[in-house]
């Protein structure tokens, strides 16, 4: 039997003012699989993403990575497994150049000299930003600096790629560089994203957070052809989009 | 995007001076300053080989005089501070082009002047010569206190991006019709800079998570190897050990 990559099971949460973000959160993520988490504004999917690295601690119910609890004592292997990429890349990218910034994770897993750089060259290449080593990510547009974020979490080798709005910001190259980028890792993904038509490009299956429960959980597609439940959870097709019939390609283009 | 503020005092260039590892640069120019502050206020000839010292750096290290010039400016408030000291000063008194100076305030003034000018120029062909990075890897390398040196890491980092943050919260007030004319503006420029502090102190939240998510344990991992051979040691402390040979030259003298 394979083990999941990620699994949630009845996860609670309020925070110190006594406000309930979560309210009993299950999800199971297989390996290998991408899948977006999607919600309106304040459905909770923060806060159900600060607990899969263990940034915040259940109130109530478990998360589970790889087998692994996400455990006070288990937290140095946990964040080594999931990796998170924030929404700004200017609070992950915190170091004076960007091969730096890549070194620092596998660094504080142990890992130097040759080793390290081979980590830091490979997952700098992995996105595309090799020629940009020695460069202070300041100096980089704001795709580029997205595109470095995912590297310095892919230098630590994870179990799962946690993206917040990785879409966010970008113009329409640079998102459909890093939809690229994405696609070629062999890793699973969770993507957490109110850009439908983003889910719908990259992932095969996706969940609706809505009020601190998971909603709905299907193929991305069914959930997106079905207004009623986009519009029961502020959920918004942009406009003129349309998703497109599950058929061949070349129907998809006509359509 | 800016090319950044702190890359001013930057002069990139491959000089031997250049290629020195910064801790070696560190250290000659603290022990440089320590023997300049600790030359009697009466060898003036001490000052000048002392300056004298300094321009053959500077000529080593190709940083054009005007480069240096221009940088003084940030001595221009103790220079001031030290043409004030002869006028108030008291004791005996001499006059200058009718002016009755004090003379222990004269002499005051020309050992700040002649202190401060020579280390400010020493750290100037410092930071001339040190990417500002490397400089706090060598402060690193020589054990300053870790948090220090992050601190000071955080700031060089994040420097432009407050800047830029200022800048905007500036244009927003402006399209709204703002303009810093006189003091009873201070209260919404206070503001904002009370603003821009909270939404850096959240930054900093947010740096301190994407940390954590990395394993960070309060340790920052070095990943560049600094290591100074006995040479390079020994072309960094020519200066001050040259400074120091004439300090000694002067008080056999005197």
């Amino acid at each position: 039997m394979t083990v999941n990559s990620l699994e949630v099971s009845r996860l609670a949460y309020a925070y110190p003012d006594g406000t309930q973000a979560l309210f009993g959160v299950d999800v199971a993520i297989g390996r290998g699989e991408r899948v977006a988490l999607l919600g309106p504004n304040g459905a909770g999917k923060t806060t159900l993403v600060m607990h899969l690295n263990g940034i915040l601690t259940p109130g109530h119910g478990t998360v589970t990575v790889a087998g692994t609890p996400v455990r006070r004592d288990t937290l140095k292997e946990i964040r080594r497994r999931v990796g998170l990429v924030f929404q700004d890349p200017d609070d992950q990218l915190f170091m004076p150049t960007v091969r730096d910034d890549v070194a620092f994770g596998p660094a504080n897993m142990g890992l130097s000299g040759a080793e390290l750089d081979r980590a830091v060259t490979s997952a700098l290449d992995r996105v595309g930003m090799l020629e940009a080593a020695d460069r202070p990510p300041h100096h980089l547009s704001f795709g580029q600096r997205r595109r470095v974020a995912v590297a310095t979490v892919l230098a630590m080798e994870p179990e799962i790629l946690v993206l917040d709005e990785p879409s966010s910001n970008l113009d329409p190259a640079a998102r459909r560089e890093l939809a690229e980028i994405l696609r070629s890792l062999d890793v699973t993904v969770l993507m957490v994203t109110h850009d439908l038509p983003y889910a719908l490009e990259l992932c095969e299956r996706s969940l609706i957070l809505s009020g601190g429960v998971i909603a709905a959980d299907g193929p991305t597609r069914e959930l997106l052809a079905d207004a009623d439940l986009l519009a029961a959870h502020r959920l918004e097709l942009p406009y003129g989009f349309a998703v497109p019939p599950a058929a061949t390609p070349a129907a998809a283009e006509r359509g | 995007m800016g090319a950044g503020h702190h890359h001013r005092l930057h002069l990139p260039g491959d000089s031997v001076v250049h290629r020195l590892p910064p801790q070696c640069k560190l250290l000659a120019v603290l022990a440089f300053a320590v023997v300049v502050v600790a030359t009697p206020r009466e060898s003036l000839w001490a000052f000048g080989v002392y300056a004298v010292l300094l321009a053959g750096v500077a000529r080593t290290a190709r940083v054009p005089a005007g480069h240096i010039v221009r940088r003084m400016a940030i001595e221009v408030p103790f220079v001031l501070f030290a043409f004030l000291i002869p006028i108030i000063g008291l004791g005996e008194r001499t006059t200058v082009l009718g002016l009755s100076l004090s003379v222990p305030g004269l002499w005051a003034a020309w050992n700040i002047l002649a202190k401060a000018t020579l280390g400010v120029v020493a750290s100037i062909l410092l930071a001339a010569t040190t990417e500002p990075r490397a400089v706090l890897l060598g402060a690193q390398r020589l054990r300053l206190p870790a948090l220090l040196v992050q601190i000071a890491m955080f700031m060089l980092r994040y420097l432009d991006v407050i800047m830029d943050e200022m800048r905007r919260m500036k244009v927003a007030r402006e399209s709204r019709g703002f303009e810093a004319r006189d003091l009873r503006h201070v209260p919404v420029v206070a503001r904002s800079a009370g603003a821009l502090f909270i939404r850096s102190y959240e930054r900093g939240e947010r740096v301190h998570l994407a940390m954590l998510s990395r394993g960070y344990t309060g340790r920052m991992p070095v990943t560049a190897d600094l290591s100074a051979s006995a040479g390079q040691w020994a072309a960094a402390l020519a200066l001050p050990l040259s400074a120091l040979a004439v300090l000694g030259v002067s008080a056999l003298g005197s």
